[in-house]
């Protein structure tokens, strides 16, 4: 009766030990890990012209050359724009992992310009349940063109001051990694323009924009990018006027590929707007992917690693 | 009359045999736990590419691994986002375009190590022990045969420590031709466990 009795009791024991032999790593008990923040929603910082969710790492400098050709319709005397350049040339550096800072220079009106961009909220993958990304960028660029050209008034009827050569762009981004290929950001905000050109137009633009990326593979990604500006904001200029050579608004749209090659990523597009920072492609863009007005262009951001943040061990 | 005396008997004997099962599951916890485990979860285990075009360095120091010295059975589980670098680039690129990490979180190692007795476990020294057993990485299973060493410390941790090399290919990781030259055909992978009896 004994043995019949340990018998089973024996196997039991056989069982539960080589069960434990099977995973020995659960005997740690469960992992703590901390929270995991989503990753490369997209490729680089810029979507296109504008900010994508990313921010350069702590410590990390981003040297990026922005450059678009003159629009295609420009026809074969301008070799469909690859004659002309438009330069921006630009240094970030993440100041945190959230805090991101820039400067640059833009060929376009000779235009410094510079930005804050701040992670409020960061999409994480595990141990936290922040769904989205939600970022702030709030830009500033500063108009060098001489002030004879841009102040064609006797300084004694119109004082000429500084503040007028500057704009400000406040956006916020609010995006999300929907998977590993797919990423789609809302990024509305305000364009104010000290200094407009006309009495009718608004110092203050609203625009409602978007953008969104598809990787192709590992390397390459598809990157679209709309900023739709409210209407009513930017007057449409008379028949004279368009007849003058005055081209009305349009919204900026652009389309490109990112390739990442170790160090760098390159960023090949078409897009309508000459300019690269806010101030310039959300509300000075006139021309129209309808008619050819489409300039060929390039990012290339190489980045350097000024501090590493980890401790070392 | 002699029918109920064997009867009774019987009831007695089934009740000790009872006893002693209670006792003994009472008793068997305690036997397997007297068994000599050995864990970690902070183990380190660093890779290093070297080509004329780069370095590269990734350090993992949150490496869990329990060792049964009875069995010998030894098993690693290793986070790749744990996984740290130099540049926060490179460290994007290793999870992004060739671990895949969010497809496949962990690396995992279910083997053997074997080479030291009950005996010299109880006393400090150091000794050479065999590791054998399947590597996962990339989700991709191959057999792994290395050497290491195994040192006794005078509290009774113990230290373990073996070096050995992993080619990317032979787990599916494709390294394009573009970036070919920057990373080593052969990584050379070092890990050093310090574990505490479980």
């Amino acid at each position: 009766m004994t043995r019949y009795l340990l018998l089973p009791l024996a196997f039991a024991l056989f069982n539960t030990t080589s069960a434990q032999d099977d995973d020995l790593l659960k005997l740690l008990g469960e992992e703590e890990t901390g929270p995991e923040y989503t990753t490369a929603a997209f490729k680089s910082t810029r979507v296109i012209n504008g900010h994508s969710l990313e921010n350069t790492a702590h410590g990390v400098l981003d040297f990026r050359i922005g450059h678009r050709f003159g629009a295609l319709n420009s026809g074969a005397n301008e070799f469909w724009g690859l004659d002309q350049a438009t330069i921006r040339l630009g240094l970030d550096y993440g100041v945190t992992d959230r805090l991101m800072i820039g400067i640059g220079r833009n060929s376009y009106q000779k235009t410094y310009d510079g930005f804050v961009k701040y992670k409020l909220l960061r999409q994480c993958d595990a141990g936290c349940t922040t769904p989205v990304t939600l970022a702030f960028v709030a830009a500033t660029s500063i108009n060098g063109i001489p002030q004879s050209t841009l102040w064609p008034y006797p300084e004694e009827d119109r004082p000429f001051y500084f503040s007028h050569r500057m704009a400000y762009s406040f956006q916020m981004i609010l995006g999300r990694k929907f998977s590993e290929s797919v990423s789609f950001q809302l990024n509305p905000g305000l364009v104010h323009i000290n200094l407009v050109e006309k009495a009718d137009q608004t110092n203050d633009i609203y625009h409602i924009s978007g953008a969104g990326r598809v990787k192709l593979s590992k390397r390459v990604a598809l990157n679209a990018e709309y900023f739709y500006v409210l209407p009513g904001q930017i007057p449409v200029p008379s028949e004279e006027e368009q007849a003058a050579g005055e081209l009305p608004y349009r919204n900026s749209f652009s389309l490109g590929f990112d390739i990442e090659t170790g160090g760098h990523v390159f960023q090949l597009h078409i897009t309508n707007s000459l300019a690269m920072f806010e101030r310039g492609y959300i509300t000075e863009t006139t021309e129209q992917w309808s008619d050819g007005g489409i300039h060929f262009g390039f990012n290339i951001s190489r980045v350097f690693t000024l501090h590493n943040p980890k401790p070392k061990r | 009359m002699s029918a109920a005396h064997w009867n009774n008997n019987e009831t007695t004997d089934n009740m000790n045999t009872f006893k002693i099962a209670i006792l003994a599951a009472f008793l068997l916890p305690v036997a397997v736990s007297a068994q000599d485990r050995f864990g970690t979860r902070n183990g380190h285990i660093a890779f290093f590419s070297e080509t004329p075009m780069e370095n590269i360095e990734g350090n993992n120091h949150k490496v869990s691994s329990v060792w049964d010295a009875t069995s010998g059975a030894l098993q690693f589980a290793v986070l790749i986002k744990a996984f740290e670098f130099e540049k926060a680039l490179m460290q994007e690129h290793f999870n992004e375009n060739y671990m895949e990490s969010n497809t496949f979180p962990k690396a995992e190692f279910k083997g053997k190590m074997t080479g030291v007795t009950a005996e010299q476990l109880k006393k400090p020294g150091t000794y050479d022990v065999l590791v054998e057993g399947d590597l996962t990485i990339h989700g991709v299973t191959k057999p792994v045969k290395t050497k290491g060493t195994l040192t006794v410390e005078a509290n009774g941790t113990i230290k373990a420590s073996s070096d050995f090399m992993v080619r990317p290919e032979d787990h599916g990781i494709k390294i394009p031709g573009m970036v070919r030259k920057n990373i080593a055909e052969q990584i050379a992978v070092r890990v050093r466990m310090d574990y505490t009896r479980m």
